[in-house]
């Protein structure tokens, strides 16, 4: 008996596969599960074993040829038994050839072809079809269909757009007016973005007193704190509402309480509970205060100060907002001037990019502190929330510690702490 | 300027007719005495007369028949029906005779007759007598079908109607019979054949008739806050269909939504998106988007019929779906 050896699948997405090499030879015999050939796929080489037993009568498909899965590659059979006739295999270039043959109109057909007309016919009707539909694909390009409306590819081609270029918009991808439109061949983006002509403004800038203080503090805190770092992400949804709810209550007295506020005043709360990270590091002891006094990253035009805002345990929310505010105006040179302890007492940071867009960043220590608290903007997400998948207000919060004054697990717990108290917003009543 | 109601509009154009062409004559049951079922020719028996102004038996068939008949002799009858669901009883009248009688006797005999209709559902008229029957007559050859939106429309065209030679069905939308609406002091007609761009827009054109306006108008003034500019277009006249403004919104604004108030299946707009493929195909940014009413009996029931009835959030439903937008 005769068995047909095809080009296996070895994976549902496996369409064709390459003859690597033959691992036997016609006329050998072989068993039941034999390894017979080294087919290569898209994503490795495989051995091919025999599912039937018998001798390599004839190989069909010879090493390094492509097929796609299914075609037949070899026949395995008894020695004595005939070979089906098969048709000789053609390379895609003289199949193509032949059907310009064959499609031109000829008044006395040679026999053979005639034969292999009828015995084609099906086959060629496809490959008719797929000429016609896909006559404007780009050599190389996949053959699957692109989604596009009738305007899209009227425009694309009335335009010379290849439409499979242009990605769609439209529902389920579909190419539409509008994306072809606004679609802009990659070689008229490369020219947009060549500019010769650019001048770098390359100059030596002093460094000012301002600039040297900075360099000085933040080498100081990286060669002496050893940092670590803690993220949370923090839902501020309720707190934003809070926050509004709040702000329309009290803008009549000419207060506004800011994002930064509340933060502020939930850290100040955390440390009122943690009292530790409220300390400085000294070899005999940690130096513990009295007061807790939030330093407040300000940017200015020359550089980086980090003022703090005095005795905060003892302030309510509005007061914190309105000592912010004042601080920051007298940082920028408004309202008068930052008083030496505003500059030099602070007992713990805080830093906020949020403005920037920035999602997650840490700050360096201001020393001799013992951590501060660099916190991004503020984007509605979508989290999970008793299994159900909401839109919230998310805000990342990172704290930067000294090891030498607490370990992991405590700075742990006051983010905590933060976290709660921020999410819970009554607590900044406290 | 004067505001008047859709039913004082058509009262009006049957009242010109009446006083200027002594061959118009109006038939239809409970029409005279009672004034017509929605007080269109209300006070008529008395101003012309039981000649002009004929109450009938509740046979549909017999006093269609007679209209033709009239309207061969030389007369220009306008009859009414209670309801375009009762069409059904003289649809032999209807369809094979007047509307073929002309092609029939080839071109020797006229039947210059109107037939009037409440058409629709809404008003709480159960199944039997909410059907939308101008989906089925505006497919016959020989007889023209017109739906007017507006007391404007409808005044302009009940006076083509009357005018034209051949047999005319001005299907009324009950659910307008009460609203008022604007007419011009000045004589005007409305062609038969002719659609209305009511509102011109860039982004999307919605096409109704009939009933359907209201809701393409809110349907529109909601996409206006989305940002969306609809065009409005009022098709008016569903035989002949006014291929050319359909076209002509379809390539400017790319994308169409076809609200039908009857039932989705087998209605006009199935033709007019039928007609949009064959003419504009290679101007359409995505699908027809064709709303319609439930494929079910009317249901007499409130707010089961508010349910089964075409709104705007469906509109604006698949519009979106269509277009991702």
């Amino acid at each position: 008996m005769i068995t047909e050896v095809t080009m296996p699948s070895m994976g549902a997405d496996m369409t064709e596969g390459t003859i690597v090499n033959w691992l036997k030879s016609e006329g050998d015999v072989l068993e039941k599960g034999d390894k017979i050939a080294e087919i290569e796929t898209d994503k490795t080489v495989v051995e091919m074993e025999t599912y039937a037993g018998g001798v390599l009568k004839k190989i069909i498909v010879n090493s390094g040829e492509k097929v796609d899965v299914g075609t037949l590659i070899a026949f395995i059979g008894n020695p004595d038994d005939e070979l089906p006739e098969i048709e000789e295999r053609k390379s895609e270039a003289a199949e193509v050839l032949e059907e310009k043959v064959e499609n031109t109109p000829i008044s006395t057909p040679p026999l053979s072809s005639l034969e292999s007309l009828n015995s084609k016919q099906n086959n060629d009707s496809e490959t008719q079809f797929d000429q016609s539909d896909n006559k404007p694909q780009h050599e190389g390009q996949s053959r699957t269909r692109v989604k596009a409306s009738p305007m899209a590819r009227k425009l694309a081609r009335e335009n010379n757009i290849d439409i499979a270029l242009v990605s769609g918009t439209g529902p389920a991808g579909r190419v539409t007016k509008n994306d072809v439109l606004s679609y802009v061949p990659s070689s008229s983006i490369n020219s947009l973005m060549i500019d010769s002509n650019r001048n770098i403004d390359a100059k030596n800038i002093p460094v000012t007193t301002m600039r040297q203080a900075i360099a000085r503090v933040t080498i100081r805190s990286k060669t002496e704190i050893p940092h670590y770092y803690v993220t949370h992400e923090i839902d501020m949804t309720d707190a934003m509402l809070f926050r509004n709810q709040l702000n329309d209550v009290i803008k009549d007295q000419g207060d506004r309480i800011s994002v930064n506020d509340l933060i502020i005043k939930s850290l100040v709360n955390a440390l009122v509970k943690y009292p530790k990270w409220n300390s400085f590091f000294s070899d005999e002891q940690l130096l513990g205060h009295t007061d807790i006094n939030i330093g407040i990253a300000i940017a200015l035009e020359g550089g980086l100060i980090v003022p703090a805002i005095l005795g905060c345990q003892n302030l309510s929310l509005i007061e914190i907002s309105r000592s912010s505010k004042d601080i920051g105006s007298r940082a920028r040179g408004q309202g008068g001037t930052l008083t030496q302890d505003e500059l030099t007492q602070g007992t713990f940071g805080t830093s906020n990019l949020g403005m920037f867009g920035t999602d997650t960043f840490a700050a360096i220590i201001v020393p001799p502190q013992a951590g501060i608290l660099a916190v991004g903007s503020i984007k509605k997400k979508p989290v999970v929330k008793n299994d159900q998948i909401v839109i919230r207000d998310i805000m990342n919060a990172t704290i930067s510690a000294d090891h030498r004054v607490g370990d992991g697990a405590e700075a742990a717990i006051l983010m905590q702490e933060i976290q709660t108290n921020i999410e819970n917003p009554i607590n900044l009543f406290r | 300027m004067p505001d008047i109601l859709f039913r004082d509009a058509i009262k009006l154009g049957l009242q010109e007719a009446l006083d200027n062409d002594p061959s118009v004559f109006i038939m239809g049951e409970d029409i005279g005495a009672y004034g017509g079922a929605y007080a269109v020719t209300d006070g008529l028996l008395d101003q012309y007369g039981p000649e002009r102004i004929k109450d009938t038996p509740i046979s549909e068939a017999t006093f269609i028949g007679a209209g033709i008949g009239a309207a061969i002799a030389g007369l220009r009858p306008v009859i009414e029906l209670m309801s375009i669901s009762f069409s059904l009883v003289g649809f032999d009248q209807i369809v094979n005779m007047a509307a073929n009688i002309r092609y029939m006797s080839g071109g020797q005999v006229n039947v210059p007759m109107v037939l009037r209709a409440p058409t629709g559902a809404g008003v709480q008229l159960a199944a039997t007598h909410s059907q939308s029957f101008e989906t089925w007559l505006c497919e016959v050859p020989g007889l023209k079908c017109v739906c007017p939106s507006t007391p404007y429309d409808a005044l302009g065209l009940i006076r083509s109607a009357i005018k034209d030679d051949n047999p005319v069905f001005v299907a009324e939308p009950a659910m307008l019979y009460s609203k008022k609406g604007e007419i011009p002091n000045e004589y005007y007609e409305v062609p038969i054949g002719k659609a209305n761009v009511i509102k011109s827009g860039s982004d999307v054109s919605l096409f109704s008739y009939g009933h359907g306006i209201k809701i393409i108008s809110e349907t529109a003034n909601y996409l206006e806050k989305n940002g969306i500019n609809a065009e409005l277009v009022d098709l008016r006249s569903l035989n002949p269909i006014d291929t050319i403004t359909i076209s002509n919104s379809v390539r400017k604004t790319n994308r169409v939504v076809l609200v039908d108030t009857a039932r989705k299946t087998g209605g006009v707009m199935s033709e007019v998106a039928s007609l949009i493929t064959e003419n504009s195909v290679d101007w359409l940014d995505g699908p027809i988007v064709t709303v319609g009413s439930d494929n079910v009996p009317w249901p007499y029931n409130h707010d089961l019929e508010k349910k089964a009835f075409v709104d705007v959030q469906s509109v604006v439903k698949a519009f979106e779906k269509g277009y991702g937008v």
